[in-house]
């Protein structure tokens, strides 16, 4: 199944993510990405990719 | 046959609209025309790390040659398109043959707002990487640089010179910066930032005329001052690339006109993304143009969507969404600020080192917000956008949120 991965060092909490699939993701305290989740059923790849990639720092990606 | 869609535009929101095709498993053919030469590329980091040396060129590629042909992009870089035939469905090149389409999207962007002071050798605009190159280059032979507007783009060069130790200042028409986008007390807030940085700043005064040449111009100012200076960037806005398509019939009103779900109201094959897009918010209920990296972003997505569901199209109604950063300030305004709204400033820059001005235009609920340094209070100010909260609803959530922070030894 594919999978969600963070780069915490280069997020810098600008929340696209969040907005974009806010089941998957979210920021801490300290505004850095928090993954709620990591598998992604064939079903939600669409959109969990989609919010993966509107990071404008690229600090996620989601991988076969 | 193969259905071809061909995408105009090599930036962020062609590239975008592409790769989202992909994902919404589109199987024709897709063609990327743009008009640079260069590989698609990320334009944020223009004005930041790529111009203060920290990123490298290769660090903001968008789409490398692999990477395009795994997703089955054809790539035609360095041709411009000059025209559509609309009847034909064809996209006319320069030097090219014309390429037929089935759906195509207009991602052209916007330009640089030219200098309307002269454009020789060490006046700058920053828009393009070769622009940043160009602008970089000159930074390095120090000197003074000047910086003409304090908008987004020439705020964070100023910031990012100021950070590789050029003297900078810079001068807008507006007695207060950013005061087009925040109110008063906001902008001054940003004026205070620069200055506090040892940006030399001159505001509510504008700019004659620029004599002199690289190395030793001086900038003749509407109050009576000269300002000297080896580099000049002239950052007064975009304007979007839309001429090169009023030949071909289309409406185009300060960018292609279309409707809620990004069509071309003329023409329902034909798309538009990003900063060239001025679209029907349905929501708002009026055209809008977006001049922004997350608007071209999530609006690639909705036209590749759109595209590949032509029976059930989606319409876009965003939340505007926008980052600056200048100097130790990360800045990011949601929605709609400033102008007739009223306003509610939560925390306080010196004070807590961050800060939310929370904007309603109907005196309740929430319709935009300007945050500083508070990832927090953006985001729920972004959920509050999508869900509708009242400005007493979020000051209640983030006031608990404000410590004092410690006073700075420097």
């Amino acid at each position: 199944m594919p999978v969600v991965k963070a780069d915490l060092a280069a997020c810098q909490g600008y929340a696209n993510c969040v907005v974009g699939a806010a089941d998957y993701f979210d920021l801490d305290d300290d505004g850095i990405v928090v993954l709620l989740k990591t598998e992604v059923p064939e079903a939600e790849r669409a959109r969990v990719v989609e919010a993966a990639r509107s990071c404008p720092v690229s600090a996620l990606i989601v991988e076969d | 046959m193969d259905t071809v869609t061909v995408i105009v535009g090599s930036s962020i929101g062609g590239v975008r609209t592409a790769q989202s095709l992909r994902l919404e498993g589109y199987e024709g053919r897709i063609v990327l025309v743009g008009e640079e030469e260069e590989l698609p590329y990320d334009k944020p980091p223009l004005s930041k790390s790529v111009l203060a040396g920290t990123a490298t060129e290769a660090s903001i590629c968008l789409l490398n040659r692999d990477q395009a042909e795994e997703s089955g992009i054809e790539l035609e870089l360095g041709h411009p398109a000059i025209g559509i035939d609309i009847a034909g469905n064809l996209l006319q090149r320069q030097g090219r043959e014309a390429l037929h389409f089935d759906n195509l999207v207009i991602a052209t962007g916007a330009s640089a707002r030219p200098s309307p002071w002269g454009h020789r050798s060490g006046i700058h605009v920053l828009r393009t990487l070769g622009d940043g190159r160009s602008l970089r280059a000159d930074l390095a032979k120090g000197g003074q640089l000047a910086v003409v507007g304090a908008g987004f783009i020439g705020a964070e060069a100023a910031a990012t010179a100021r950070a590789l130790g050029l003297e900078v200042t810079v001068v807008d028409p507006l007695p207060i910066p950013m005061s087009r986008i925040f109110n008063a007390e906001v902008g001054q807030w940003f004026g205070d930032l620069h200055r506090s940085n040892g940006v030399t700043t001159i505001f509510g005064t504008g700019v004659e005329a620029i004599d002199g040449e690289q190395g030793s111009f001086t900038l003749r100012l509407t109050n009576g001052q000269n300002l000297e200076a080896a580099t000049v960037l002239v950052g007064i806005g975009a304007v979007p690339n839309d001429a090169w398509i009023s030949s071909s019939g289309l409406l185009v009103d300060n960018g292609l006109v279309l409707d809620e779900y990004c069509r071309a109201v003329d023409a329902a094959h034909i798309y538009g993304v990003g900063d060239v897009a001025r679209w029907r918010h349905q929501k708002y209920g009026e055209d809008m143009r977006i001049e922004h990296w997350t608007n071209a972003v999530e609006q690639a997505a909705c036209v590749a969507y759109n595209i590949t569901h032509p029976e059930n199209p989606r319409a876009y109604t965003p939340v505007e969404y926008v980052w600056s950063d200048q100097h130790d300030w990360k800045i990011q305004v949601v929605g709609r600020v400033g102008g007739k709204a009223e306003h509610a400033i939560i925390g306080h820059p010196e004070v807590h080192g961050r800060f939310a001005a929370l904007y309603t235009v109907d005196g309740t609920n929430l319709s935009g917000a300007a945050i500083v340094n508070w990832p927090k209070a953006l985001l729920a100010c972004r959920r509050g956008m999508g869900a509708g909260i009242t400005v007493q609803e979020l000051r209640q959530k983030l006031e608990p949120m404000l410590t004092p922070q410690p006073l700075r030894t420097s």
